[in-house]
């Protein structure tokens, strides 16, 4: 019984991997957009920054799918469950992932950035190799997390009929009435794909660590 | 001002919708919290069996989305013979998710509080629940209360969820008016309005609460 749930239930695995790490990575790359913008000298482009990423904090998750899935299509934009839950969960990442690198950014002392000038870098090259590189060690823990929060998050779009995990394990409660057995296998499936992805972040986490000679 | 007139019409069937989803809020935050001070207290338990009990709760708690906890009980119960409304339903759910999570801050404060404390209660002669009650769980509490409100707001956002098992809260509401006038984009914009500008409300309640709390540690 157990190997038939788990058989069936875990052919949603790959679009529950899918959604997150795409979410995350697009979410991610709006987040460095924002992060900028956050810090840009004109007021106005700070004020937007600003108040995208608390609008989009304060709404919950399920009410910003369903905004997109069945609002966006009147304005006959058609979207597949799929692309929607990934465009609602990276705007969702966006913000939250913003966040972490503002965190991680202001973990850098003026003397880096003083220094890098000092030493006649140019903006870009002090971003890109003095900046950056340590900002993202100290927020590489918390990027894990959070992914792994939004890999939870991810359970949602089962909610918009996306076939991932929590969806197979909605199918398989109705047909077999395992209700029990099916979301403790989806369940177990969520644990386990969370303890692999805080592994590898670990692993990652101590080879920068070695790498910079901290640790 | 057409979508005015819209959303003023649709205001009076949100409302109770939206009174359900604080009901179960307050409901979750009232069983959650004191589940969530036991777990902590009994994760520091010398009773090796008592860690074990809340190493399970608290990592099931917080390690399964709360979707799935949902759903686990949803469809669990009845097989189990005990048939309960979805709201029950939600809120045992959602007790767990705030106790799991609302455990890890509870700990949190427990530690922050000096050993030393402790001592000083036990040769006041204020032992075990006494000294616990009067002496360190005031102190934790302080420390505490600021995660533990931004946890309420993170619920007051997860009630919304208690809609994929058809209780009739704000998201239920909403879809229920999108699905009768198609006018999904309208109606979901309000939604996200009412449940954005409450949150707005609760995290500039818990800002108060934080610079209340942290007055004692602000000399002149």
């Amino acid at each position: 019984m157990i190997t038939q749930l788990l058989s069936s239930i875990a052919q949603g695995v790959g679009l529950t991997l899918y959604v997150t790490a795409a979410s995350l990575v697009i979410g991610g790359l709006i987040g460095l957009v924002l992060v900028g913008a956050a810090r840009s000298p004109v007021a106005i482009i700070r004020g937007i920054a600003t108040l995208y990423i608390n609008i989009v904090r304060v709404i919950p998750p399920i009410t910003w799918l369903f905004l997109i899935y069945f609002g966006l299509p009147q304005f006959a934009l058609k979207l597949t469950t799929i692309q929607a839950a990934i465009i609602g969960f990276s705007i969702i990442a966006s913000a939250f992932m913003a966040e972490i690198y503002r965190s991680g950014l202001l973990s850098i002392p003026d003397g880096q950035r003083e220094a890098a000038h000092a030493l006649g870098l140019s903006a870009v090259t002090t971003v890109g190799h003095i900046i950056t590189p340590q900002a993202f060690r100290v927020a590489l823990p918390a990027i894990a997390t959070y992914g792994i929060g939004l890999l939870k998050d991810s359970a949602l779009a089962s909610t918009i009929g996306v076939r991932e995990i929590t969806y197979y394990a909605q199918q398989s409660a109705k047909q077999t009435h395992e209700g029990l057995l099916s979301f403790v296998v989806a369940g177990v499936l969520y644990i386990a794909i969370s303890l692999v992805v805080a592994l590898i972040a670990r692993r990652v986490d101590l080879t920068l660590r070695r790498k910079i000679g901290v640790a | 001002m057409d979508v005015i007139t819209q959303w003023l019409d649709w205001l009076p069937s949100l409302g109770p919708g939206l009174l359900v989803s604080l009901q179960l809020t307050g409901l979750s935050l009232l069983f959650g919290f004191p589940l969530g001070l036991l777990f902590a207290v009994m994760a520091s338990a010398k009773l090796l069996p008592l860690q074990w009990v809340s190493f399970f709760f608290v990592e099931i708690g917080r390690g399964l989305p709360a979707l799935v906890l949902l759903y686990l009980m949803y469809f669990s119960l009845p097989d189990a013979g005990i048939t309960l409304t979805s709201f029950t339903t939600a809120v045992i759910a959602l007790s767990w998710n705030t106790g799991a999570y609302a455990s890890e801050y509870f700990r949190a404060g427990l530690a922050a509080v000096p050993l030393g404390q402790k001592e000083a209660a036990l040769t006041s002669g204020l032992r075990g629940w006494t000294g616990f009650r009067m002496i360190i769980l005031p102190q934790a509490l302080r420390i505490s209360t600021p995660p533990l409100a931004g946890l309420a707001v993170l619920i007051f956002q997860g009630s919304a969820l208690a809609f994929v098992i058809a209780v009739p809260e704000l998201m239920s509401k909403a879809f229920e008016i999108g699905s009768i006038t198609f006018e999904y984009l309208s109606v979901y914009v309000l939604t996200a309005v009412i449940y954005g500008s409450l949150t707005l409300v609760f995290l500039g309640l818990v800002r108060v609460l934080e610079m209340r709390l942290g007055r004692h540690l602000q000399r002149n």
